[in-house]
């Protein structure tokens, strides 16, 4: 069997829909909910080399590479919020985090 | 195209980034002791870039990079305000910087990088361009958010802002790729002439959630109240505006120039959206009695009406946007200039309640903010009135009559706390006095007060035929 684009667009969907999943059902640490972003850029790089390869056009894969950099980037803004946060309230629980609400 | 043309039509763009860069190399080699300076450097050079945008609203529209990057009368008349609006945020920011404990040199550069970014994604002319400016204005801001590290609800808000945030940027980003996927291409003019597919739909509806998350359009505005609330205030005075009217023309530029021939298939999401966001600005901010929480459904609210602009299209719509956001930040600048004044024995105080009797006490900040108020709830003899006007007058024109008759309700019922806070300021007795204002604070509502009225109603013919470029061809 030849794996058809579609093979990669279903994969990456799947993946898609794990990222997103990983970050509404979770409810125990928000450690789960960088790996779910992850998860959801990665599965868009996917596409992205998958659809870049297939059509034969680059621009594909200089945006995954432009993606892997926000990636990491975002993942440093994130943690570092997540220190801080843990430094201020002790526990990084998804549902301590109701400070604010009304 | 040459090299030093690319570089004239990203000219602002390059001054910020330019000057950010260096000044994080002052800032590390000076330490804290140089914010001050930064802070003020900063603000005289959002206003050069702003000088530097509204300069080439009068130029041709070009390309640059290879198409990564366009100008538009749109586009550039947008980047002035923001970059404006920046500069007074900064501007204002100054004594409230000093007493909660902020005064470090990122505070300005993070400033400058999200409206840098906000720059780039309103310049975007291809998906990758627009996706770098979303991130850099959207990494900037969360780390503005979480920026008084100390305290809990700061951080809390940062966390929550980032956590939605990258969800959104997920969003986006997925339906950019299938969008490049369908379409063969990532620039926004060859997206255009793609031919209708069904996976097209798809990114394109990806897309819009993503935007829609941006601009705090509902239902996608959860993080809104949490962030406006739990943020320093002056980082929230800078949300509320700047990024505000940047994520609202950008929402209409992609659409407009990337899609625009689908208008069939987005009219009615938009539409959906801008109704949504009305009903939910009008009804969410009655029981509110955190004034931050108010504003923050309030601008829930207003991007609601400026979305009607957007589904109006862009042949009527296009002008109603820019004068209707361009109104509404002004009067917000000077709204959260009154949140930076309400301090009481050198704390911040940000309920309605404690703004009892400000008549008494301060009588030209309670005319100025009685002014602010009345305009963004759009009462007539106010600016706001006419931005109200101008993007129903667009949804009529576009048959969107059902649209503008949610959006009269919804100005209705907001009234209801509109008018609180002016009850508050004038009906109710003095409460404790509240310390002086800011020198930076004062300018600034002054500034934004007399820019709402009677600047803006005498020119709006003026600011409407300079948004007007649609209809001019």
């Amino acid at each position: 069997m030849d794996l058809t684009i579609g093979h990669y667009v279903a994969f990456s969907a799947a993946l898609f829909t794990i990222g997103v999943f990983g970050i509404f059902v979770n409810r125990k640490n928000i450690i789960v909910i960088l790996m779910a972003i992850e998860l959801i850029l990665l599965s868009v790089n996917i596409n992205l080399v998958a659809f870049s390869v297939f059509s034969g056009d680059i621009a594909g894969q200089v945006f995954a590479m432009l993606v892997l950099t926000v990636a990491a980037a975002e993942a440093a803004v994130g943690l570092a919020i997540l220190v801080v946060y843990f430094r201020n309230r002790g526990e990084i629980a998804v549902e301590g985090v109701n400070v604010l609400r009304g | 195209m040459t090299l030093i043309s690319d570089l004239q039509i990203a000219a602002p763009e390059i001054l910020l980034s330019g000057f950010a860069l260096v000044a994080l190399l002052v800032g590390a080699f000076a330490g804290d002791g140089s914010s001050r300076f930064l802070r003020a450097f900063s603000t005289v050079v959002l206003a050069l870039a702003s000088l530097l945008a509204f300069r080439q609203v009068a130029l041709p529209p070009e390309a640059a990079f290879g198409g990564l990057y366009q100008t538009s009368e749109f586009t550039s008349f947008a980047k002035g305000v923001v970059y404006a609006i920046g500069a007074g945020a900064l501007f204002m920011s100054g004594g409230a910087v000093r007493r909660d404990g902020m005064e470090r040199y990122e505070f300005p550069l993070l400033m400058i990088f999200a409206s840098f970014g906000a720059g780039v994604m309103l310049s975007a002319g291809d998906l990758m361009s627009l996706y770098m400016g979303v991130e850099c204005l959207s990494l900037s801001s969360y780390v503005l958010a979480a920026f008084l590290r100390d305290d809990l609800r700061s951080s809390e808000a940062g966390l929550k802002y980032f956590v939605l945030g990258a969800l959104a940027s997920g969003l986006l980003l997925y339906g950019a790729s299938l969008v490049y996927g369908f379409a063969g291409s990532t620039r926004f003019d060859q997206i255009a002439d793609a031919p209708y597919s069904i996976g097209l739909v798809f990114g394109l509806v990806l897309m819009i959630c993503g935007l829609a998350f941006k601009a705090s359009a509902a239902p996608f505005h959860i993080w809104t109240p949490d962030v406006y609330e739990g943020g320093p205030s002056p980082v929230v005075a800078f949300f509320a505006t700047a990024p505000k009217i940047a994520a609202v023309v950008v929402f209409a530029n992609v659409l407009f120039s990337a899609f625009g021939v689908m208008e069939d298939q987005w009219a009615l999401i938009v539409a959906v959206l801008a109704a949504a966001s009305m009903l939910i600005g009008a009804f969410g901010a009655l029981n509110q009695n955190n004034i931050k929480r108010l504003l923050a459904y309030s601008s829930i609210g207003n991007v609601g009406f400026a979305l009607i602009g957007v589904a109006a299209g862009e042949t009527f719509g296009t002008s109603s946007i820019l004068v209707y956001m361009t109104i509404y930040v002004v009067a917000t600048l000077g709204l959260f200039g009154g949140v930076l004044a309400m301090r009481r024995d050198g704390k911040n105080v940000e309920l309605i309640s404690d703004l009892n009797g400000l008549s008494r006490m301060k009588p030209a900040l309670a005319i100025a903010l009685t002014a602010l108020v009345f305009s963004v709830a759009g009462i007539p003899p106010l600016a706001g009135f006419f931005g109200k006007l101008m993007v129903f007058r667009a949804g009529l024109q576009a048959d969107l009559l059902w649209l503008v008759i949610v959006g009269v309700i919804s100005s209705v019922v907001s009234l209801g706390y509109y008018l609180r806070i002016i009850w508050a300021i004038w009906g109710k007795e003095p409460a404790a006095a509240l310390d002086p204002v800011d020198f930076g604070v004062g300018v600034t509502v002054v500034a934004s007060t007399v820019i709402t009225f009677p600047v803006l109603v005498i020119w709006i013919g003026g600011l409407i035929n300079a948004t007007s470029f649609a209809a001019a061809g």
